[in-house]
């Protein structure tokens, strides 16, 4: 056997573990504790770089653990989406465990809880992302969100203080009853299918009654929709996440809560395609964005309003799934990856501001863009990102959804086309008014105001910036506002990598060839071509004004690649793309 | 495919019991819920293997259907393992919370409480103001930052930042000395 670079897929999850392996180790020795973490998941992050490298043309593989065939053995797969996922996770992870170890060195203080933990549970929560990303059956991924909610539970309690106990029992007894309706319908999947290989479901799951289908596919959604904080599953959040330390309530923020609508993506279009339950989840959408934002104007704690904040852009997540057309899955691509990004660094920056002001409550912030001007343009950037103001990645990615919904033009759609814009408009309003009461207002003016935020003098400020603010932990956030920027200024290349995955996904023959071979999947090739265009077409194609509206989507018409071939990867889109020259200015013009 | 039906009921009413107690406020038996519910899932797992059957070692001259289904038992393990791990944590959390709170309680969060004072916020089921604290074991010293308990909000920026910033706490005592 040849060797591939595809072939080290396991070693994404087993190299954190033997990191954390080690860390334990060493518990005695805080230095060397940190080199290994650090390293573990520098060596992560490159080893999934070359990983993206290698499926950003080259489509889906699989790696079937100890040689176990796919139906019967474990099986890994990498494609377009869980590789970019696994890369994104992986950087995000390595910035704020750096933000941590500053943090750490900044106190020069080791009594505030166990830390000798702190290490290597992060490195067991990494392993449990990662697995859950690459599971190739359903079981897997109820591994994998274990292992990352055991590690999580143990985060959130460091230190074991009375405020993070409360908040740790709810999430804990939360995470616990989702991952029971998880591990039921897991049950349920296999009495009726006899499998829990994701592949073989896509192919055996369509033979149940639509009953049955139905019962089982909305079981999973909620038991991922506990997971991803949608609407009204989402109450456990902004009672739990705000009460971490800073760099642990960054990463949950980021990552966990995109782990859920991962595994929501992933089941959507590989097990139960079709567009049976879209009006209830574009309901459940518009519900969870506009009843979030609602939540964050009601919050005076920056933490919590963030928290808040989450929940609300988990719905824009949820209506580009509802959507099930290309542009709409290739716009939650793209905003999973931003948002990611962008809701970490928000934290992280919290996390500074509340170093530098002795408090995150607006209510007794002030003046902070003349204490520290590093620290408003540090805010400033992913708060406008996140709000989705032109031309920031942001934006793209809701313009995206916001062309699928009006192409798709339903009622339904055009409701949420307008809740994702007020919810818009009303995330500007909840970050303008953090902005314009912690950073702009006089220190003056504050009631009951920390002396941080009043220095004698000049020097006075620059003195405590330097001691508050030290460089380790504003590096790291510098480098993930840097990389959300990144992300407005490769969009044309994220969007059409975004849109080949999408493409991928809702084909399914790429993931089905990858993991059973082609033969087996030959067998229900046409079945599998019939329905996808079959579901595809009148979506992509629409009425007659649609196209005028969304010129995106016509450059990757599903019909043509299916009628050519049924398993088309890149090499198909850019022979569409040639064929339609006028559409590819069209793209240009709408991706910059 | 065929069922245990005593099995099937036993499930059920684990299941049933396991959310009852899971809706109560005392944390003990919410764990108990919870370990009530899980063995309930593991039930319906062993069950999803159908009827019993031959061990499944491979042997001449027997059909495919004699054999047991051993996969969901394998599933099944790990589900007990994960379940063993989670409820040993739950007790582990439940055991700090008394000796910090003295509480069994599932605790009211602080900002709901705030929101619910600032707009006066109507509890239907007791027919009244939401109540601040009820447990008559609370002490009056909170442990973590050592002040008085009191039911209304008193703003100390120590309190926040009583884990995670000690940094600004050295700052101000600087400040202090200067």
């Amino acid at each position: 056997m040849e060797f591939s670079i595809i072939t080290l897929v396991p070693l994404a999850v087993l190299l954190p573990f033997f990191g954390a392996a080690f860390a334990f180790a060493f518990y005695r020795h805080q230095n060397i504790q940190r080199s290994i973490t650090v390293g573990t998941l520098i060596i992560t992050v490159v080893l999934e770089t070359f990983l993206l490298s290698e499926v950003w043309n080259g489509g889906t593989h699989a790696v079937s653990l100890a040689g176990w065939p796919a139906p019967f053995g474990i099986s890994m797969v990498i494609d377009r989406f869980s590789s970019l996922m696994l890369v994104i996770s992986s950087a995000i992870t390595l910035a704020v465990l750096l933000y941590a170890v500053g943090q750490g060195a900044a106190e020069e203080k080791n009594d505030s809880g166990p830390v000798s933990i702190f290490y290597p549970t992060y490195l067991i929560l990494v392993a449990g992302v990662s697995n859950a990303f690459l599971a190739g059956d359903l079981f897997n991924m109820y591994v994998g969100f274990e292992i990352f909610l055991t590690a999580s539970y143990v985060l959130l309690t460091l230190g074991g203080g009375e405020a993070r106990i409360r908040a740790g029992v709810t999430y804990v007894v939360v995470s616990i009853l989702s991952s029971m309706l998880f591990l039921i319908t897991i049950g349920l999947i296999y009495a009726a299918t006899g499998t829990v290989n994701l592949a073989d479901l896509a192919l055996k799951l369509g033979d149940l009654e639509p009953s049955t289908q139905l019962m089982l596919h909305v079981l999973l959604l909620v038991a991922f929709g506990i997971k991803a904080a949608v609407f009204p599953l989402a109450f456990w959040l902004p009672d739990s996440y705000p009460t971490a330390p800073a760099p642990v309530t960054a990463v949950f923020a980021g990552l966990l809560t995109k782990v859920g609508i991962y595994a929501m993506i992933r089941t959507e279009t590989l097990l139960f395609p079709g567009e049976r339950i879209n009006t209830a989840l574009m309901i459940v959408a518009a519900l969870t964005m506009i009843v979030g934002i609602m939540g964050a104007l009601a919050q005076t704690d920056i933490k919590r309003m963030l928290s808040f904040t989450l929940i609300s852009h988990i719905g824009y997540l949820v209506f580009g799934l509802a959507l099930s057309s290309i542009i709409g899955m290739a716009a939650t691509i793209y905003y999973v990856a931003h948002h990611i990004t962008i809701q970490t660094t928000l934290f992280l920056v919290t996390g500074l501001i509340e170093r530098r002001a002795g408090t995150s409550n607006v209510d007794r912030l002030g003046g902070l863009a003349k204490l520290s001007p590093a620290l408003a343009v540090l805010f400033f950037i992913p708060a406008m990102n996140l709000a989705g103001i032109p031309p920031f990645s942001g934006f793209v990615g809701k313009l995206g959804m916001m062309q699928g919904g009006i192409a798709e033009n339903t009622w339904i759609t055009w409701t949420l086309v307008v809740a994702s814009v007020v919810t818009s408009l009303l995330t500007l309003l909840a970050v303008a008014r953090i902005w314009s009461r912690g950073f702009w207002r006089k220190a003056e003016d504050v009631e009951e105001r920390s002396r941080l935020l009043t220095p004698k003098s000049l020097a006075h400020a620059r003195a405590a910036n330097k001691r508050l603010l030290p460089p380790t932990m504003v590096l790291p956030t510098a480098a993930l506002v840097v990389l959300s920027v990144a992300f407005t200024v490769f969009a044309g290349p994220l969007m059409n990598f975004s849109r080949a995955a999408a493409q991928d996904m809702y084909e399914r023959t790429p993931y089905l060839e990858a993991v059973l071979g082609e033969e087996r999947v030959d067998g229900v090739r046409e079945e599998l071509v019939e329905f996808t265009t079959g579901h595809l077409i009148d979506l992509t194609t629409g009425d007659d004004g649609a196209a005028e509206f969304a010129p995106i989507r016509t450059s990757l018409e599903p019909e043509h690649q299916t009628d050519e071939d049924g398993s088309s990867t890149v090499e198909d889109g850019t022979e569409t793309d040639a064929d339609n020259p006028e559409h590819d200015q069209h793209e240009e013009g709408s991706g910059d | 495919m065929t069922l245990n039906l005593t099995l099937l009921v036993v499930m059920g009413v684990m299941m049933a019991v396991g959310i009852y107690l899971l809706l109560e406020r005392s944390l003990t038996r919410v764990l108990l819920g919870i370990i009530l519910i899980s063995n309930g899932v593991n039930l319906l797992i062993l069950q999803s293997a159908g009827r019993a059957g031959e061990s499944p070692l491979v042997r001449d001259g027997m059909d495919a259907e004699e054999y047991l289904d051993p996969m969901p038992q394998a599933l099944l393990l790990t589900a007990i393992v994960i379940a063993f791990a989670l409820v040993s944590f739950m007790l582990a959390l439940i055991y700090r919370s008394w000796v910090l709170a003295r509480q069994d309680e599932v605790a009211d969060d602080e900002e709901d409480r705030r929101v619910a004072e600032a707009v006066g916020a109507y509890d239907p089921e007791e027919d009244a103001e939401v109540s601040t604290e009820t447990s008559e074991f609370i002490d009056e010293l909170d442990p973590n930052t050592g002040k008085l308990r009191t039911s209304e909000y008193v703003p100390e920026p120590e309190q926040d930042t009583a884990d995670e910033g000690p940094a600004s706490k050295q700052a101000e005592q600087k400040e202090g000395r200067k």
